[in-house]
């Protein structure tokens, strides 16, 4: 069962990108190629036949060949999911970790790795959130990208990327986590440039690429360092060995630092990477520009809560590095505060929901620094749902407004396409968490909010730092949100008559997963709060994620005074309301405010500068060394006083020799003679001296 | 074994490039003939090499498969033999051969002297590296100079006789010294029997390994290259013909880490830890450096070329960090770079063979009209960049696992590698293969043929195989590294400077 759920995927990337694309179709032939090139041009080609003015659907044209790739890919998928439900419910009950060992992979003296499957309740939750997103965003990208001549490619992508991340959260090793983290990278980069002929497209996924290897690049030196200090890299032994090093220290670098808080931080900054987090943030606004399932499935649900899965997995070392928790609970709050902040203003409908992603993963990153790792992967889970139905809703209502992305050309959709509306609804009052304490709530209801209880039932340093971020964000994140519903479906249209003309309701194959998803916002939080978090929870997580005895944050949360709890609901309410005055009664007080505040609302407006700040201290320097280093340091210093310098002292040389010259064959004899008189004297005394 | 089956893989390339020598010297009857013959040899040298791993034992950390004949007059050993660090390279050098003949398949410019060139280059390249007598070694080492020399120098570029006096000018230093080096190890030694001087601990003096010491590093830095001595690389690459560059890149600098392996740190294992730090700097420098210069390149074929300069930045810096896994690592990135790199100029080639230039302006937008192509080349950039699950990441892994166990210094700068790679390559990728097909040059080109795609194929396979299950290069080299470590141990074990690490 575990094989199936794992490699199924694998599968359906294969047939899809080797029987759905058209890979093979342009193959020339050497005669062509190598025969005539020099009236080329003109053998049967002629011109580009598919690379005109494409639309907001990419390439433009239609997909003709043959469906049943997809159909089979999405099958497949299918069958995980149902499977990984199945083994979920396994583990709600008595469920038993289970380890398979599939191949061996890198072995080099003491260090060993495989190849395998981990399956324990923490990979169990995964597995169902993976694996069901996936699914039904497979599902949806049937009806989504039917425009789409390249169609097959995204599905073999999007299974690329689920295989990846599948061996990610099953890993037993470090190496293979890695393996996954790069995998899912890869994936990332290809469907974020998928619409290859859009400059901002491939800009975009290269940015995503690099600025991730920046976060890998700590990652891997925190491999590096569990290894030297364990001697291993498998989750088992590093674990069982963990507290040896408390208390220790190590040189790193030119300093003697505390061990576990430099391996914790350096793993940390690639989790920083992945879902990021502050500073190293700045690829996932602009990995909008890949297809909007691709934001639903990878920068929404699963990809970007890779770092969030990473520190639970490795909450045995994290647990014993409070100083590491502590900057782990400071970033996530900033970068919380931070996307929320950049939302309020974006108007691009998938950047609002792209800020917010960010923001939370920020929330979630609080819980893990707070050690309440078992709600933060429950908020991991619950927004899997909401966040996923919140992209495949804007990617309606995008579908909809025939490409539009801009919120301040929509306006009045309410009418039009009301089940996308609901479904958006729906989305909205999970993410900003409305419920009624004690009864019931949407998912985010459950799982953010108990988050801000835990910043503040904590006892890390930063705790009432992080408290008062959250709770501001969780206003903005109530503004931000209902500003996206109301200015999209309500006041007045303000796109043109021919684009609301077209306006209409997705097909069924792209409304079912909005269904199931919004089932899924309405019920998620409050059907497994009871496990995750509840009276079920030390059970329930067994041996998965790592809590010291000294560690009681999931019942100190239950202690927070009334107000505390009741903060979260009411910067909510707030939010709703100064929304509702904005976008629903004055629709001129935002211009206004922003007009009287132009600095503020700039900073916003361009995200705190950063792409800006970036460019100029690391682009732009980097380009100007490598072209300095080859030029000068290449071309003037090595080659100058090396090859090219020789050769002109050369040149000099010959040209005085050639005076030498006198053309009698006795002289060039005696030089010669001298020659090798002088080698094999030295021959003889110089080697015995 | 009963018949010589080194000897017989060694120089069955020779016999083909002599029964070339005896062919008529009709123009295009001869030069059907060369290409298939050469082709034909250099399978039928691979089918016959494959023995050699059937017949090896992996447990076995010595020479195996040896042969030894009194030559010269004894003078010198004919002394042929492999363990599990040159048993890789010598089935790279087989495997690489028939490819490179069949992306040279529409050379048109005196073919059978081409033929015969790379023929006498297999046979040098095989000899090195299972030669075992240090004067054979020699003569092959810088023999192989020869054919390359004329590769570059005959059916190079434009500037092909600037590539090939550069080329020349660095490595004759290097060879100069080498020389010397090898007349004063027998003087002192009174052998040049390579088995015989790695099992004597401390063959020579301490001093005396110094001095020995830098005057192999000449030879090797300049051939792997090491920075500052590299700039000769790019510029023979970008001259020399496709299957040059990728010979080149893919066996000729691995004569270098062979060399390190084979001879520096086994043999003066001393002066090895004394200049593990200056080794150490150059790499780092090498890695970074010319990371960022790559990152600027104009020119297809330079940028490949600077980023190999910065693989083998890892490569030396595995072997110096004297452990178990960066020397695993060094041998495996060897490895993994010759097809990978390979595999990069091949790329390069496809689309040179249409356009006939190499400037990365020129292209733009070729996914629209070659999508098997894109999909190739994509393949080997990530492999490039050292993406988990290519052959590219496990060489690069364990070297700088190895590294950080004594230097983290050394290797935290070195991973910022791994973030400028993934620059220069998917920038490199984006210009060339991405975006709209614009330039009406552009509009004609087929995807790859049959004959370009069987060339790739099976560096395609290699290059995810060993990515997804590395152990028989692991397995191999295994033994011989430990065995390795072991002697560098035993030899240094006087020194109070101990910092090796035997994990």
């Amino acid at each position: 069962m575990y094989h199936a759920i794992v490699f199924l995927p694998l599968l359906g990337a294969l047939i899809a990108g080797l029987f759905g694309t058209s890979l093979f179709r342009n193959m020339g032939s050497d005669r062509v190629v190598y025969g005539g090139h020099h009236d080329h041009g003109h053998g049967g080609h002629g011109h580009d036949d598919h690379g005109h003015g494409h639309d907001d659907h990419g390439h433009g044209g239609h997909y003709h060949g043959p469906m049943w790739p997809m159909y089979l890919t999405t099958a497949f998928l299918f069958i995980a999911a149902i499977l990984s439900w199945v083994n979920f419910w396994g583990f709600l009950h008595e469920g038993h970790d289970v380890k398979i060992e599939v191949l061996r992979w890198i072995t080099s003296g003491t260090l060993q790795s495989s190849w395998s499957l981990r399956i324990d309740t923490l990979t169990s939750v995964m597995l169902v959130v993976v694996n069901t997103v996936s699914a039904l965003v497979h599902l949806y990208s049937l009806g989504y990208m039917s425009h789409d001549e390249h169609q097959p490619r995204f599905f073999a992508y999007l299974s690329l990327f689920t295989f990846a991340m599948l061996m990610l959260v099953t890993s037993d090793n470090l190496i293979q986590m890695f393996f996954g983290w790069e995998g899912v990278g890869l994936a990332s980069y290809l469907l974020i440039g998928f619409w290859y002929q859009r400059p901002s497209a491939n800009a975009a996924a290269i940015k995503a690429f690099v600025v991730n290897r920046v976060g890998d690049f700590g990652f891997v030196l925190g491999i590096f360092g569990v290894f030297m200090v364990y001697g291993s890299v498998e989750f088992d032994a590093v674990f069982a060995a963990a507290p040896q090093a408390v208390g220790k220290t190590m040189h790193f670098l030119s300093w003697e630092l505390d061990t576990l808080t430099v391996l914790c931080l350096l793993l940390f900054m690639g989790a920083m990477g992945k879902s990021a987090q502050f500073l190293l943030h700045t690829w996932l606004p602009d990995a909008m520009e890949g297809p909007t399932p691709v934001s639903a499935l990878i920068h929404a649900a699963t990809m970007v809560t890779a770092g969030v899965f990473l520190v639970a997995r490795l909450s045995p070392l994290f647990e014993l590095a409070p100083a590491a928790r502590d900057v782990v609970m400071v970033v996530g709050a900033i970068t919380a505060f931070f996307a929320a902040s950049v939302g309020l203003v974006q108007n691009d409908i998938k950047r609002v929901i792209a800020y917010s992603t960010c923001s939370q993963l920020g929330y979630m990153f609080v819980a893990m620094g707070a050690g309440a790792y078992g709600i933060g992967i429950f908020h991991l889970f619950t927004h899997a749902f909401f966040k996923a139905l919140l992209f495949l809703g804007a990617g309606s209502v995008i579908h909809a407004m025939s490409g539009e992305q801009d919120m301040r050309k929509m306006g009045g959709l309410a009418p039009h396409i009301r089940i996308t509306w609901a479904m958006m609804l729906i989305g909205t009052f999970a993410l900003t968490g409305v419920g009624i304490p004690g009864l019931f709530g949407f998912a985010g209801f459950h799982s953010k909010d108990a988050i801000i209880e835990t910043a503040y039932a904590s006892h890390a340093a930063p705790h009432l730092f992080a408290f008062g971020l959250l709770v501001i964000s969780a206003f903005f994140t109530s503004f931000y949100s209902w500003r996206l519903a109301f200015m999209t479906f309500n006041g007045a249209p303000r796109a043109d008559r021919e684009t609301m003309e077209h306006v209409h309701e997705s097909s069924n194959v792209m409304l079912i997963p909005l269904y199931v998803l919004a089932l899924g916002a309405i019920v998620a939080g409050f059907a497994f709060e009871h496990y995750f978090m509840g009276h079920e929870e030390a059970v329930f997580w067994g041996k998965s994620i790592f809590r010291s005895t000294e560690n009681e944050i999931v019942h100190q949360i239950h202690e927070v005074p009334v107000l505390v709890k009741w903060s979260a609901t009411i910067a909510m309410l707030s939010g709703l309301l100064l929304a509702a005055l904005f976008y629903i009664r004055n629709t001129e007080l935002p211009k206004k405010i922003a007009a009287m505040h132009q600095p503020i609302y700039q900073f916003l407006l361009n995200k705190w500068y950063f792409d800006e700040l970036y460019d100029l201290i690391f682009v732009r320097p980097a380009m100007w060394l490598g072209r300095f280093l080859w030029k000068k340091g290449d071309g003037a210093v090595i080659d100058g006083l090396g090859p090219d310098g020789v050769s002109a002292r050369v040149i000099d040389v010959t040209n005085k020799v050639v005076r030498l010259q006198t053309g009698y064959v006795y002289h060039y004899a005696f030089a010669m003679l001298i020659g090798v008189a002088a080698l094999v004297s030295w021959f003889t005394f110089g080697g015995t001296h | 074994m009963n018949w010589p089956l080194l000897s017989v893989v060694t120089f069955l390339p020779l016999v083909g490039a002599l029964t070339l020598l005896f062919t008529g010297s009709d123009e295009a009857a001869s030069s059907r003939r060369a290409r298939y013959t050469a082709l034909w040899t250099t399978l039928v040298t691979f089918a016959v090499s494959i023995l050699i791993p059937m017949n090896f034992t992996m447990a076995e950390p010595g020479f195996q498969l040896v042969e030894s004949h009194a030559w010269m007059g004894g003078l010198a050993t004919y002394k042929l033999g492999v363990d599990g660090i040159s048993m890789p390279l010598v089935m790279l050098t087989t495997f690489l051969m028939p490819i490179c003949i069949l992306a040279s398949w529409h050379v048109d410019k005196r073919v059978r002297e081409y033929m015969i060139a790379f023929l006498v280059l297999e046979t040098l390249m095989i000899g090195v590296f299972v030669a075992l007598d240090l004067v054979l070694f020699y003569v092959l080492f810088e023999a192989g100079l020869i054919p390359m020399f004329l590769i570059i120098g005959i059916w190079g570029g434009p500037r092909r006789v600037y590539a090939s006096f550069k080329f020349f000018l660095y490595t004759l230093l290097g060879s100069v010294l080498m020389l010397l080096a090898i007349i004063a190890m027998y003087w002192h030694a009174g052998t040049t029997d390579i088995a015989t001087l790695l099992s004597t601990p401390n063959a020579f003096p301490a001093d005396m390994q110094k001095w020995l010491w830098l005057a192999f590093f000449a030879s090797f830095a300049v051939k792997m290259p090491m920075w500052p001595v590299h700039t000769w690389l790019p510029d023979a690459h970008v001259e020399a013909p496709t299957a040059g560059s990728v010979i080149l890149a893919a066996i000729l600098l691995k004569m270098g880490g062979y060399g390190f392996l084979r001879f520096s740190l086994p043999m003066f294992p001393d002066a090895s830890l004394y200049f593990q730090n200056f080794v150490y700097v150059l790499s780092v420098v090498a890695i970074v450096y010319t990371s960022l210069v790559a990152l600027m390149q104009e020119d297809m074929k330079k940028l490949i070329a600077y980023s190999s300069v910065a693989h083998m930045g890892f490569v030396t810096m595995g072997i110096f960090s004297l452990t178990r896994q960066g020397i695993d690592g060094a041998m495996f990135q060897m490895i993994s770079h010759g097809l990978v790199s390979g595999a990069l100029f091949l790329c390069v080639g496809v689309v040179y063979d249409r356009m006939h230039t190499r400037e990365i302006a020129a292209y733009g937008g070729l996914v629209n009209r070659m999508p098997l192509y894109a999909a190739v080349f994509m393949l080997f950039t990530m492999a490039n960049v050292g993406l988990p699950g290519s052959s590219g990441f496990v060489g690069e892994f364990l070297t700088l696992l190895g590294t950080f166990q004594n230097n983290t210094w050394v290797a935290f700068i070195a991973s910022t590698g791994v973030i400028l790679s993934a620059g220069y390559a998917l920038w490199l990728y984006r210009r060339v293969v991405f975006g709209k097909l614009e330039k009406s040059t552009l509009t004609w080109m087929p995807d790859m043929t049959p004959r370009e795609l069987a060339t790739l194929a099976p560096l395609v396979v290699l290059t995810l195989f060993f990515g997804v299950y590395p152990a028989p290069i692991l397995d191999t080299v295994a033994a011989s590294v430990e065995g390795l470590l072991k002697s560098v141990q035993v030899a240094a074990a006087h020194l109070d400077t101990i910092t090796l690490t035997m994990k």
